[in-house]
């Protein structure tokens, strides 16, 4: 049974942004020209075809609103009908055309829809594609001042909003514009008067509706902020189970939650209930079109002002001006949407790199390196205004076992990530066997060590992919020597698929097996250096045993940097480096630094001082 | 999906129904307002001149319309007042069956599991809730009454609006079938690529530490490409939906005025083709009213799958009986003070192997039993079940000489002082963490109990340092506070109970040597007449203990004081040696 260690903030690692409920106030870029800019340079490749999808669009719109001119004109061969001989050859005529046009429409609108699709889902691929890769080249400094959440949020919520309202908003705002002057010159040409009580009329009602909709949003954010709350609370109480029952704290927890409830229920009550009015609100607005071209259209016909059919035309004219308008209002949101999104996309796009590799690039040959080390007056700084490691110089000799010791926070992590460059100094050199670093490439670097950390990192994958890990080339029998070594060859037997087992949550290693199948996966690698950070100080002392003669058979012959928060197990290293507040205050063997009776004595004799 | 509606209540029926009815209401007024139009039709086309019967006739519709805006208000005030009362109750009742389950049930979901059940999706049934009824309501009323209202007038009219109607229910219901079982699995990709992407974020180190870069990138690729296909599928699928729906709409326009032509032309009397030139010109609008309302039904598709999953995810939670029930004894038996076990065995369902078994001890008061042994050997299990978030599946617990099954859970609770092995602080202030919960003698903890247990603790040094001491804030979680300090605090808790028994869930390996001992020392000092219960990793911390048991794949296979236990045990000895040199131990 798997046991969860819930973090806090992972269940609302993305705020739901996105065409959520209508009227929540989206949100805004700040700086909107900018990153709208952006995101047509990105896409300059496929904006032709995106402007053929708006051109049908165009298109479609049009042939939509040539549609109740010719009602119009079937109507008047109708009406004269009444009275006289109907012309059925001229009705059929008429119709054939509108069948042919909205054929013409609908296709027009199908091809549109279909290439916006393809193109905008292109658009979200190579944006995630983009961050993914993104994601590696950037120093790991940027890292540390942003959560996985945050970046997680940008790869699909950020770019699903892109994608969804880009292809939305812009087919909007070409059919709703097209609509919307389109509609207004028919009816001009139609009938003046006509066009102008149209226009009033949905002009009162669509104000109306902004009046109204513009008082709701302040009940929105009531909303969302009880809803936060309230959630929190759930968050919190369900996190901590264990201690709300163990104190006997369910009452009052509860209490809470039924007042926070309660005061969710009425703000959610008042914002959903303005929302709840707006398409009422949009019928009203059609409706009274509806009514003013009818009354006013009988009017003039009655006086002779006009012909009977005219008033057909405008009973579909009114409906179609009214929809764009307030199509547009969606479309300018969406934009403020998609413009925010697309800021936080391209802001992680443009992040800054690692700095380019030197230009005099040396690479170290593996197989060819004996493995010293030298660190040379290093100063480092995680933020250069506050440097933490001030000058620290040490040799370590091949095949040597150097650990480094200390309370948190002195800075023990800090020396593998220089020594692995995953930051670059601030100063001083760290050299590979007499090459400063920076002179080789990174992932030269990275090839020259093995690494084994305190988080055992593990992916969802077989145990030989996990085990042999992008490596290329590795035998059955290197792959079953690691195991052997790593001490899992027996465990990993009894699994019923072996090798090809999946790991996932399903699966439930011990912290022990998965520390051990990181071992592996070092051994196999085979680099002549190595790096042991905290590597077991999450599993039980016994478990560690055997962990630590598998690591044991690792270090064998290699130079290895041992960090460990217990001593017991670095009391063999040749070096033990002790830290505290980023410098070393001391060095020797253990021998050595216990005779020398300071800080290393005294923390390592503190483990098991007695109670008295 | 439909059962989780069984807990709207007899007040929320009858809104339903309300809602129904008004919006019927609403339907048939709208409906009127072309039906004054074909009066007006009726009157221009006759050569009628009289202008006070077409603005008689205006005012009318103006009425309707009005009207159907007043009406259409009052069934929103009805379907919002159901589904915001609803979501409560849903939200409350949720809330109330997870803090009652037990360990086993809360592990089966996983806690992140029942976290999005209670709030997201809770809002998914409430958008369906308030969203759907009244676009379902609307749309099946609107399409019934206009056919009616056609029916009676022309059966070529009603056939060609009944056939538009069904074309719309075929392309929207093949739609649904084609792209729904998509819609889940694009959840399903999104997830995969959120988890590839979130592999490669924790694991960044060792990513390229092992220049592994580029293998990351290919299975990011695949999800990539996974994911991207399935969207351009339902995308592609999608496309027909609108173009489907406006040929369709234009098309029933037009029909009507073809039909009518040929109607009209066959008609004898000019009044007859009076009457159905105005029929034709109600029929357009009402066809393109029955229309609109099933785009509008497309919406509840968009919506109706989320929310199908998340009612079904709510209905899992709500249908979980725990099994841990209540008992009634409050008391224990008079005079006795211990916990003991009695041959006690426990796995969990479904599992064969047990996680411990045939375990006995006495722990008497004054007393400290430690548990020592490997990760996975047991020892959390065991102090889980002296609390009952989970029961033994063979033999007894006994706290007080009373069987934990029989007590009242509360009154079993308030005798102990938990600190679990992650130190969990609330949203709130020092005090509200270290006053937290009831210990059943209606006793409010004062100052002096809170700064009392800091002290002990080994945390009012750095309380003291906090800008409103006591009061300083909390954030959820206790982010701002480190590991040591939340432990420290949580500790704190524990003590300000005064408990009969304390259990300590390897509560100290959060905190550096020096202060562990301290610490340990201070607490010695009060738990004197309390049994204590102590979970560890480093022998130091359990050298002293009265009773050591050491655990070894679920079974003891030691029990003894230090040194008999290094002097007759090999697994403690194992433990031991790989801890502290053969001199530091004796």
């Amino acid at each position: 049974m798997a046991k969860e260690n819930y973090e806090f903030g992972s269940a609302k690692t993305a705020p739901k942004r996105g065409p959520g409920r209508r009227g929540v106030p989206g949100e805004k870029a700040k700086d909107f020209k900018g990153s709208i800019k952006k995101l047509l340079v990105y896409n300059k490749k496929i904006l032709p075809f995106m402007g053929i999808a708006l051109f049908l669009s165009l298109v479609s719109n049009i042939f939509t609103i040539i549609g109740p001119d010719k009602l119009k004109d079937i109507t008047a061969v109708i009406q004269a009908g009444i009275t006289g001989p109907m012309d059925l050859d001229a009705v059929r005529r008429i119709a054939l055309f509108l069948i042919v046009l909205y054929l013409l429409s609908a296709a027009c609108g199908f091809i549109q829809s279909l290439i916006m699709t393809t193109v905008t889902q292109h658009i979200s691929r190579r944006l995630r594609k983009d961050i993914s890769e993104k994601i590696n080249r950037l120093p790991l400094s940027y890292f540390d001042g942003t959560t996985i959440g945050d970046i997680l949020s940008r790869v699909t919520n950020d770019v699903d909003m892109v994608s969804h309202t880009l292809s939305q908003t812009a087919t909007q705002l070409v059919s709703a514009t097209t609509l919307f002057i389109g509609c207004l010159i028919m009816m001009v040409i139609t009938n003046i008067p006509m066009t102008l009580i149209a226009v009033i009329t949905s002009v009162l009602g669509l104000a109306l509706m902004f009046i109204i909709m513009g008082s709701s949003q302040k009940y929105f954010l009531g909303q969302q902020r009880y809803l936060g709350e309230v959630n929190g609370h759930v968050e919190e109480i369900y996190a901590g189970h264990d201690i709300v029952k163990a104190f006997n704290g369910e009452d009052k927890a509860r209490a809470e939650f039924e007042d926070l409830n309660g005061k969710l229920c009425k703000s959610a009550f008042k914002a959903q209930f303005l929302s709840g009015l707006m398409p009422p609100l949009m019928g009203f607005t059609g409706n009274l079109g509806y009514v003013a071209v009818c009354v006013f259209g009988a009017l003039l016909a009655l006086n002779g002002h006009m012909e009977f059919a005219v008033i057909i035309a405008f009973m579909m004219y009114v409906r179609y001006f009214t929809q764009p308008l307030n199509q547009l209002g969606q479309a300018a949101t969406n934009l403020q949407s998609t413009a925010a999104a697309a800021e936080r996309v391209f802001e992680f796009l443009d992040a800054e790199e690692m700095s380019a590799e030197a230009e005099d690039i040396v690479t170290l040959k593996g197989e060819d390196v004996k493995g010293d080390i030298t660190f040379s007056h290093v100063k480092f700084g995680y933020n250069p205004e506050k440097i933490i490691i001030k000058d620290f110089s040490v040799e370590a000799k091949a095949g040597q076992k150097i650990a480094i010791v200390g309370p948190t926070g002195a800075g023990k992590t800090t020396m593998v990530n220089l020594l692995m460059r995953f930051y670059e100094l601030n100063g001083g050199d760290i050299y590979i066997d007499g090459i400063p670093v920076d002179k080789l490439s990174r992932s030269n670097v990275h090839g020259l060590f093995g690494m084994v950390l305190q988080d055992t990192w593990l992916f969802e994958g077989t145990i030989r992919e996990n085990i042999v890990y992008g490596k290329e080339g590795v035998t059955e029998e290197e792959l079953e020597k690691a195991c052997r070594a790593a001490g899992i060859y027996h465990f990993i037997r009894t699994l019923p698929q072996g090798y090809e087992t999946v790991l996932n949550d399903k699966v439930n290693l011990s912290a022990g097996q998965k520390q051990l199948i990181t071992i592996a996966r070092a051994m196999i690698e085979n680099a002549p250096m190595l790096i042991l950070d905290e590597a077991t100080s999450s599993v039980d002392t016994r478990t560690e045993v055997l962990i630590q003669e598998a690591m044991d058979r690792l270090m064998h012959g290699r130079t290895s940097f041992v960090i460990a928060h217990r001593l017991s197990t670095i009391r063999n290293a040749d070096l033990i480096l002790v830290m505290k507040d980023g410098d070393v205050i001391e060095s020797g063997n253990h021998e050595a630094l216990m005779a020398e009776n300071g800080f290393y004595a005294e923390l390592y004799n503190s483990q098991f001082e007695k109670v008295s | 999906m439909f059962r989780v509606f069984r807990y709207l209540r007899k007040r929320d029926v009858l809104f339903i129904l309300a809602s129904f009815v008004f919006t019927g209401l609403q339907v048939f007024l709208e409906l009127l307002i072309p039906g004054y139009m074909s009066e007006i039709t009726t009157i221009l086309s006759s050569g009628q001149q009289d202008m006070g019967e077409i603005l008689k006739a205006g005012g009318s519709m103006l009425l309707c319309a009005f009207g159907s805006l007043v009406v259409a208000i009052m069934v929103g005030y009805c379907s919002t007042m159901v589904a915001t009362g609803f979501t409560m109750r849903l939200r409350s009742k949720i809330y109330e069956k997870v803090t009652g389950f037990s360990m086993e049930e809360i592990n089966g979901f996983s806690t992140a599991s029942l976290i999005t059940r209670s709030t997201n999706d809770i809002v998914q049934v409430q958008m369906l809730l308030v969203m759907g009824m009244g676009i379902l309501f609307r749309s099946v009323l609107m399409s019934v009454m206009a056919i009616l209202n056609i029916y009676s007038k022309s059966w070529q009219w009603t056939f060609s609006t009944g056939v538009a109607v069904l074309l719309l229910v075929t392309i929207i219901l093949t739609l649904v079938v084609i792209v729904l079982p998509k819609f889940r699995k694009i959840q399903t990709l999104t997830d995969n690529l959120n988890r590839v992407t979130r592999e490669n974020l924790t694991g960044i180190r060792v990513v390229r530490a092992y220049n592994a870069e580029k293998f990351q990138q290919g299975k990011f690729e695949e999800a990539n490409d996974d994911l991207t296909n399935t969207h351009l599928f339902v995308g592609r699928s999608m496309a027909f939906l609108n173009p489907g729906m406006s040929i369709i709409m234009s098309g029933l326009s037009l029909s009507i005025y073809w039909i009518g032509a040929y109607l009209i032309s066959r008609a004898g009397a000019v009044e007859t083709k009076i009457t159905l030139f105005s029929d034709m010109v109600v029929f357009s609008s009402y066809a393109m009213q029955v229309v609109m309302s099933f785009m509008m039904l497309t919406m509840i598709f968009i919506i109706l799958p989320r929310a199908a999953v998340s009612a079904r995810r709510i209905m899992e939670v709500m249908d979980r009986k725990s099994k841990i029930t209540d008992g009634t004894v409050t008391e224990g038996v008079e005079g006795v003070r211990e916990v003991t076990f009695e041959n006690v065995s426990f796995s969990y369902p479904d599992a064969g192997e047990e996680v411990l078994s045939d375990i006995s001890f006495t722990a008497k008061r004054g007393e400290t039993v430690a548990f020592i042994g490997s990760t996975g050997s047991g020892k959390s299990t065991l102090i889980n079940l002296v609390l009952r978030f989970f029961d033994a599946t063979k033999g007894r617990v006994l706290v007080d000489g009373v069987d934990v099954k029989d007590y009242n859970l509360t009154a079993l609770r308030n005798k102990i002082g938990l600190v679990p092995q992650r130190a969990i602080l609330f949203g709130g202030t020092i005090r509200s963490n270290v006053a937290y919960g009831e210990k059943g003698d209606n006793r409010e903890y004062t100052d002096e109990d809170v700064k009392e247990a800091l002290r002990i603790a080994q945390a009012e040094e750095f309380v003291s340092k906090l800008e409103n001491g006591l009061d300083a804030h909390v954030a959820q979680g206790g982010t701002n506070f480190s590991g040591g300090q939340k432990q420290r605090l949580s500790i704190a808790r524990a003590i300000c109970r005064k408990p009969d028994i304390y259990i300590f869930d390897d509560s100290f390996s959060a905190l550096d040597y020096k202060t562990d001992r301290i610490l340990r020392g201070e607490l010695k000092k009060v738990t004197g007449d309390s049994i204590t219960l102590l979970v560890a990793q480093r022998i130091g911390t359990i050298m002293d203990a009265d009773q050591i048991i050491v655990l070894d794949d679920g079974k003891v296979a030691g029990k003894g004081t230090h040194k008999e236990l290094l002097a007759g045990c090999e697994v403690y000895r194992q433990i031991a040696y790989s801890q502290l040199s053969k001199e530091e131990l004796e």
